[in-house]
């Protein structure tokens, strides 16, 4: 697959039909419940992720879609009919399994030719098929090998072509990248990106890595302990997280405990901060403050901010293309990150150990999270 | 670059490293049969001993005797009739084994019996068996009249496919032990149904494990004599009793040697035509 450049997926233009509905599901095994009442709507031509840490349930839902296990409430609707009781073998779905699944007895063309074969069609219109297949994952001339003689990158390929060939409704794809090297996972990102865009096939791609989540998607829906704790816009997941666990999940966040004191201003330890939200407060309110490290401005003389507030720097993590700082105020420690690009500015100043620094959080960059438990920690 | 090694270098290298096998081989598989082959070509003598003249009487005489035609055609039958029953009770067994949760405790029952002598386990049969047995107690209960079922062909069966079901299990079990379940659920996703996706996805996996655990039953239950003997009386005489009569009262080890080369002959040509039909690899894969 040729490397092409990507619009944002962001700007990308949706279907109006819904491929995918849950109304309602849950899935207990034993005394566990899995998954707990999961509604969510994927769109037509969508790349949708379903992110969570394992055991979050995330793979059981998608199970429920490809029709493996069956949900004790709710229904499962796919292209608009009830599938909650109809057999794997019967959905327009596919799935790329984890480990790839693929038939270790057959050669690389009788995988692929294996779904066409059950629909009973025509050998040459399966012949046909294949070869298209096998120039979509770019490999040609692979046809007679057998999959113990491939690389895993290969195999991976070779179980979406496996898939896709039957053109389905819907792809599932399990955590297909998780048993790869970094490097090639990163290549299969873009590719696996090029061909849900060409072929324009609904994707639901489960997934425990969250930069992969955001680097793919069109939307994410957060997991934990079998619920939904957030379902939105990929931007909107990382710019707007409306829990701790969330803020915490994906990417790293700084969570500051608060009161509110007026609708838009609330105490900390680390003392007054005013806020730009939508919703105001109401007096008393205990909440949680999340800011992104990127988005904490340090400087070394008192800028004319609001939000503003002195810290000493405790720790400096020098990453090469940015200095990471820890930051300690009132008992609370704080990461920054600032790009290292050797520019002395107000604001892009770079600090030294134990120097004492003046931070501001910009009102805007500032999210307010309700509740204002702690939340759950994802890595706990 | 290393220097070529000398000839005594070399001897030295084969004997260390292929030495021992071979050594093993020599002893106790070539030596052997060369003895039993030489033999199969001797006399008896008047007191039962090996004596020449050497020639092809021993063959001839087993070939033109419809009666030991008759007894190696029966062997068969009932090897292979007992191995089909073996394998339509082991297949299930073994994969239901290889998904259960207390698969330790199952395969140890399926290897139990071991721990007791086969001649024992042979003769629990006859407990089972015989006029005033188990099985008759059971029948004469329902208020049947009491079945002759010792000695019968019945009986053989029964203790054979008792006796060589764990040489077939063993071997298909290790063989499903290995079977990526998911590649099933893979088959119902590409549009297989149930039966489909296990005969196209699994079934072939299982091929290599069902030759060798045919051959592991197949082999000695053409061969035995025990079981025939005890359970069979006089009503079922197999190939295995034959060579064993030969080398026992009859004192004929030159004729007894003959018929075991010929039933050696019979296995090595159905390994022959196993390995033709599945190629090169089929032998590597059940080995």
């Amino acid at each position: 697959m040729e490397p092409t450049l990507f619009r944002s997926r962001r700007e990308r233009k949706l279907g109006e039909h819904i491929a995918v509905r849950l109304e309602g599901v849950t899935k207990r095994f034993g005394d566990h419940k899995a998954v707990e009442d999961v509604n969510l709507e994927v769109r037509d031509g969508e790349f949708f992720s379903l992110l969570g840490p394992s055991g979050c349930g995330k793979t059981t839902l998608l199970r429920m879609i490809a029709g493996f296990e069956t949900p004790d409430e709710g229904r499962v609707i796919i292209g608009g009919k009830d599938m909650t009781q109809v057999p794997p073998y019967l959905r327009p779905v596919n799935t790329v399994f984890q480990n790839y699944a693929l038939f270790p007895h057959m050669t690389v063309e009788q995988n692929i030719a294996f779904g066409l074969r059950m629909k009973k069609m025509p050998r040459d219109e399966i012949a046909r098929r294949v070869q298209w297949a096998l120039e979509l994952i770019n490999l040609p001339g692979y046809e007679k090998r057998r999959p113990d003689q491939m690389s895993g990158g290969q195999r991976q390929r070779i179980a979406l072509a496996r898939a896709l060939v039957n053109e389905p409704e819907v792809l599932l794809l399990d955590e297909p990248l998780s048993a790869l090297d970094l490097k090639l996972r990163q290549e299969l990102r873009v590719d696996l990106m090029n061909l849900q865009e060409r072929l324009g096939i609904t994707f639901i791609f489960v997934t425990h890595d969250q930069e992969e989540a955001l680097v793919m998607s069109d939307r994410i829906a957060v997991m934990n302990k079998g619920r939904i704790e957030q379902l939105g816009p990929t931007e909107e997941i990382y710019e707007l997280p409306q829990t701790a666990f969330v803020a915490r999940f994906i990417g790293d966040s700084n969570l500051i405990p608060a009161q509110a004191i007026e609708p838009r201003k609330v105490k900390t330890a680390l003392g007054e901060f005013v806020l730009d939200d939508e919703d105001a407060l109401t007096p008393g309110q205990e909440v949680l403050l999340s800011i992104r490290p990127e988005k904490i401005r340090l400087f070394r003389e008192r800028p004319n901010l609001p939000n503003v507030f002195r810290a000493r720097v405790d720790d400096i993590i020098y990453t090469g293309s940015e200095n990471q700082y820890v930051l300690v105020a009132g008992g609370q420690r704080l990461m920054c990150e600032t790009l290292n690009h050797d520019i002395q500015e107000p604001g892009h100043e770079e600090f030294a150990y134990d120097e004492e620094v003046w931070v501001a959080l910009t009102p805007e960059k500032l999210v307010v999270i309700q509740g204002g438990s702690e939340g759950s920690d994802p890595y706990a | 670059m290393r220097e070529a090694a000398t000839p005594w270098e070399r001897l030295r290298q084969v004997l260390v490293t292929v030495g021992p096998g071979g050594l093993w081989l020599v002893l106790f598989v070539l030596i052997p049969t060369l003895v039993m082959l030489v033999a199969s070509l001797m006399s008896r003598g008047s007191l039962g001993q090996l004596v020449p003249p050497l020639g092809l009487h021993n063959y001839v005489r087993f070939f033109s005797d419809p009666l030991f035609i008759e007894i190696i055609g029966r062997s068969l039958w009932i090897g292979f009739w007992s191995t089909v029953l073996i394998m339509l009770l082991g297949y299930p067994l073994a994969f239901y084994i290889a998904q259960s949760r207390y698969k330790e405790v199952l395969l140890l029952l399926v290897v139990i019996p071991f721990f007791t002598n086969f001649l024992i386990r042979v003769y629990a049969w006859i407990v089972v068996f015989q006029k005033e047995g188990l099985l008759n107690g059971l029948i004469t209960a329902f208020g049947l009249p009491p079945a002759e079922l010792l000695p019968s062909t019945f009986a053989v069966y029964v203790a054979t496919v008792y006796t060589y079901l764990p040489f077939f299990v063993l071997p298909l079990y290790a063989a499903v032990e290995r079977i990526d379940w998911s590649q099933l659920e893979a088959a119902y996703d590409l549009g297989a149904r149930p039966i489909r996706a296990f005969w196209e996805a699994i079934f072939p996996q299982t091929v290599p494990g069902l030759f060798a655990g045919f051959l592991l039953v197949f082999i000695p239950a053409v061969g035995t004599f025990v079981i025939a003997d005890l359970l069979g009386g006089g009503k079922v005489t197999l190939v295995g009793n034959l060579i064993q009569l030969q080398f026992g009262s009859a004192q004929n080890w030159a004729f007894g040697s003959a018929v075991s080369m010929v039933l050696m002959a019979m296995v090595l040509l159905g390994l022959w035509l196993y390995a033709r039909t599945q190629g090169e690899k089929g032998l590597d894969k059940l080995v």
